[in-house]
């Protein structure tokens, strides 16, 4: 612990210090306009002080020259503040394309966390420095938030849909992972930690808590217990329903003549709520699985997807062996969309 | 001013409006609109109360890293609760139905609202609105936080969400009729000579707000109701599982809630034109623009909501236009700050309380104005958003922006309204203990925001209770300072020196007729032939004739 009260978090990663430049620059400013302000009140209430009850002072009307001014000038400072900002909160938002997928299910009161080499974790994300890591994250009931404050990083996770939040840390150590959105009884206990380790002692963590399945093999024995394989075959070739190697981050053509991304939401829209939005050419054959997956599962539904390769299908097929997944932490490769 | 307090004015002998008719029934069925504002003086404080026991409920919990006083089920009630019947049942109604409905007639030179059995209406429903809320918190209470947000609120939540919703629900339509009713009496029933631009300018604000009351509350009141539905009937609105979208809540939730902010301040910078113009015996620097930024600030308003989804996956290019639009709405209220400011130069200021809120209003609303700009800032925002930075912020606003605007206004006005004269000398001291109680609560708040303190949390990590013992501290004051001015003005009712009818040599419509004023507010008709806050020495106040002086332009 410091001795002296800290007024600023733990900075710990890529964007954080970007932050708490644009914190710098506001405080700055609410400082100074603050004291302005306040000055030129005492000074004006000391100085013009009522000194005798029957004093009317003369009247100003005002000046226009003046209003422009304060108008003018507020607004520009405004508006450095507004694109500086901007430029950043576009930065936070914008997941980069090769940074290290974990998968976050948010539920009244605890996180689940579970890597795409299989290891699982309740409360607490190891991590390695100097990784770009991106979640994947929904919830199985309210929404809830994933803040982590060092990280000057938070993004609601929202159910029926998943959304993203990435980071990259840049310090190791333990880290607050809270729960920003008001989720119920115990929302102040769906607290957890961000471990942050070095990469070498980051695989040693991996090794240690081996798993036996990945999610994407996971996936694919759901795939074929939920008979998914009959119309979209047993490799996402394809068949009555349409191929899925190679499809997801791709544009896909709609029975209706639009387009969509076939990213995570979609993919997911489409197990759940298949009839939403068909593919061209395909009929509204497929059953919902509403209520028959779990949404851990139909995050394993979605990595298995992710690892189909349209080129060789025979060995797309995720490893199965876990040791495998020892030497990367990048366990299963999905197309470039580029 | 010693020299003409010399004068101890007569009792009034005058039939006034208090004394006009006698019994519960005289008020209960009362057309007054003064009346009506008295009715709803006492609701407001009423629940004004329970508010501050929920909030002392809170710090004493947030003492303590543990979630040891009360259970979390507990605390999640209380702080829900805290936040609906201090926004619904106090700072939303507070100047508005209880100064502007007694003043806003008297400002413009009206007898009474242009509907006086709506605005008796307004109040009846403000009331069941009340007690059906007080039913649902004395039946279980309601833990979803003031804003509902489904699918907790839809779905989960086993408490009182229908009872509540539905107080909430019919209380709004108390707000619809009271601005309905300022804006048709202020645009055809003010004094002949009353132009637009002899306004109070508490008369521009107020219809700024009415602005907003009525094209706002409607969506909030179908929101609830969909709220309902889904809750009841489970049609899928907002459920994911039935098709529907929990951000949709959100967004509508926000449409009015964002706009209802301007609600609670907008009136509160009305009273501190007044108090600042007033007190200072200058004219308002820039009368135009302060009286444009209040509707500026209506209008933009509306067009804000989306800052409260930053963080929810809402596009990041919706971000940044409801960003720059954040950024934009702050404008006119900076130009009014600066006005303010400006009216005190070369002014004659007097140190009377209402005189004290409002200088206390002008650097506690720079700051929560000020803030509000990290929150707008986007990149700021994710970091920043549902945490104590947030708390603080509208605390700021709230507190420091429209209840110290609503106690300078209840103490300016107090003699006109009670007939008495409040101690000066407590008012003052009440004053600067709620100044030093408030900012030692919500200061230390911004900090522990930025280190990351969420809200709605019930226990916390134990590195951020230096913060929390300021603030429970602070509050302790504050909630203190709030008990002497509820003390003192009871006691002048009975015990205050008689009010004159202008205690402070105004030239103001409402001075310009006896405290307390008859039932039909004056005599004859005024005309008006001056200017707003144009004065005159004392003597020449209490006639009618004044001076008129050329304006000199600076």
């Amino acid at each position: 612990m410091q001795s002296w009260i800290p007024l600023v978090p733990e900075s710990a990663s890529t964007v954080s210090s970007k932050v708490d430049a644009i914190y710098f620059y506001l405080s700055g400013v609410t400082l100074f306009f603050t004291l302005l302000i306040s000055a030129i009140l005492v000074f004006f209430v000391v100085r013009y002080r009522r000194r005798s009850p029957y004093e009317i002072p003369r009247p100003i009307a005002g000046s226009h020259k003046l209003e422009t001014l304060w108008t003018i000038i507020p607004f520009v400072i405004a508006m450095t503040i507004f694109g500086w900002s901007a430029r950043v909160y576009f930065e936070q938002y914008r997941p980069p394309q090769n940074a290290m997928e974990v998968y976050v299910v948010g539920k009244q009161w605890m996180w689940k966390i579970q890597h795409s080499t299989g290891q699982r974790e309740i409360n607490e994300l190891h991590v390695p420095v100097g990784r770009k890591i991106k979640l994947i994250m929904t919830t199985e009931d309210v929404i809830h938030d994933f803040f982590v404050p060092a990280f000057r990083m938070k993004a609601d996770v929202v159910p029926g849909k998943y959304t993203t939040e990435w980071f990259e840390a840049t310090k190791t150590g333990t880290y607050h992972l809270f729960c920003a959105e008001y989720c119920g009884m115990n929302h102040s206990g769906m607290i957890g930690q961000v471990i942050v380790m070095e990469p070498r002692e980051f695989d040693n963590w991996l090794t240690g808590n081996l798993s036996n399945t990945t999610p994407a093999v996971a996936g694919q024995q759901l795939f074929q217990s939920l008979g998914c394989v009959s119309c979209h075959g047993a490799n996402g070739e394809g068949g009555r329903g349409p191929t899925l190697a190679g499809l997801y981050g791709k544009q896909t053509r709609l029975a209706g003549g639009e387009t969509v991304v076939a990213d995570e939401s979609y993919l997911r829209e489409s197990i759940l709520n298949p009839q939403a939005k068909l593919v061209e050419g395909f009929g509204p054959i497929m059953p919902t699985f509403q209520g028959q997956v779990s949404e851990d599962q139909v995050m394993q539904l979605l990595a298995f997807i992710k690892s189909l390769q349209v080129t060789n299908p025979q060995q797309s097929a995720p490893a199965a062996s876990p040791t495998s997944t020892r030497a990367t932490t990048q366990a299963t490769p999905r197309p470039n969309p580029k | 001013m010693r020299a003409i307090e010399a004068f101890e004015p007569p009792p009034p002998s005058k039939v006034n409006y208090i004394n006009a008719q006698y019994g519960l029934k005289s008020w209960l069925l009362t057309k007054d609109h003064k009346r009506i504002a008295l009715l709803y003086l006492g609701s407001i404080t009423f629940f004004f109360f329970i508010g501050g026991l929920y909030a002392l409920m809170i710090r004493l919990e947030l003492l303590t890293p543990q979630g040891d006083l009360l259970q979390s089920t507990t605390y999640n009630k209380v702080f829900t609760q805290h936040g609906i019947i201090m926004i619904f049942f106090f700072l939303i109604p507070s100047i508005p139905a209880t100064l502007g409905n007694f003043l806003v007639p008297m400002m413009i030179g009206a007898k009474d609202l242009a509907f006086p059995r709506v605005n008796l209406l307004s109040w009846y429903i403000y009331m069941l609105g009340g007690v059906i809320t007080i039913y649902a918190l004395l039946a279980g209470g309601v833990d979803t936080g003031w804003t509902f947000y489904t699918p907790f609120s839809t779905t989960f939540s086993n408490s009182y969400v229908v009872a509540t919703g539905l107080g909430i629900f019919v209380n709004g339509f108390s707000s619809i009729l009271t601005g309905l009713n300022f804006i048709v009496t202020i645009h055809t029933m003010r004094a002949p000579g009353m132009t637009w631009f002899r306004l109070p300018l508490f008369i521009w604000s107020h219809y700024a707000t009415s602005l907003i009351m009525i094209l706002g509350t409607p969506v909030v009141a179908i929101t609830i109701l969909l709220l309902a539905f889904e809750r009841v009937a489970r049609v899928g609105i907002f459920d994911p599982a039935l098709g529907g979208d929990p951000i949709l809540f959100q967004h509508l939730f926000w449409f009015y809630s964002h706009p209802a902010v301007y609600i609670m301040v907008l009136p509160s910078m009305g009273v501190v034109s007044e108090l600042i113009a007033n007190f200072s015996r200058k004219n308002i620097f820039g009368y135009k623009f302060v009286a444009f930024s209040s509707l500026a600030i209506a209008v933009f308003g509306f067009l804000v909501w989306g800052h409260h989804l930053f963080v929810t996956s809402q596009s990041v290019y919706a971000g940044m236009i409801f960003s720059f639009l954040s950024f934009a709405v702050a404008i006119p209220s900076a130009i009014k700050v600066f006005n303010w400011t400006a009216t005190l130069f070369k002014s004659s200021i007097s140190y009377d309380t209402p005189m004290l809120y409002a200088l206390g209003f002008i650097g506690l609303f720079t700051i929560g104005g000020m803030t509000g700009l990290f929150l707008a800032s986007l990149a700021t925002d994710v970091h920043l958003s549902d945490t104590y930075f947030v708390v603080a912020h509208f605390h700021y606003i709230m507190v420091g922006g429209a209840l110290m605007g609503y106690l300078g206004g209840l103490h300016y006005w107090w003699p006109k309204i009670s007939g008495r004269m409040y101690p000066e000398g407590w008012g003052r001291f009440a004053a600067l203990v709620i100044f030093v109680g408030f900012n030692l609560t919500f200061l230390p708040q911004f900090v522990a925001g930025y280190l990351g303190m969420p809200r709605r949390y019930h226990a916390y990590p134990p590195e951020f209770q230096v913060f929390n013992v300021l603030s429970t501290a602070g509050a302790s004051i504050l909630g203190f300072g709030m008990l002497i001015p509820a003390i003192y003005l009871v006691w002048s009712m009975r015990y205050g020196k008689h009010a004159e009818a202008n205690p402070w040599h105004l030239p103001g419509l409402e001075w310009r007729t006896q405290s307390p004023p008859p039932t039909e507010n004056f005599e004859h008709t005024p005309i008006v032939d001056w200017e707003a806050y144009e004065f005159a020495p004392p003597e020449e106040m209490e006639v009618v004739g004044r001076f008129r002086r050329e304006l000199e332009t600076a």
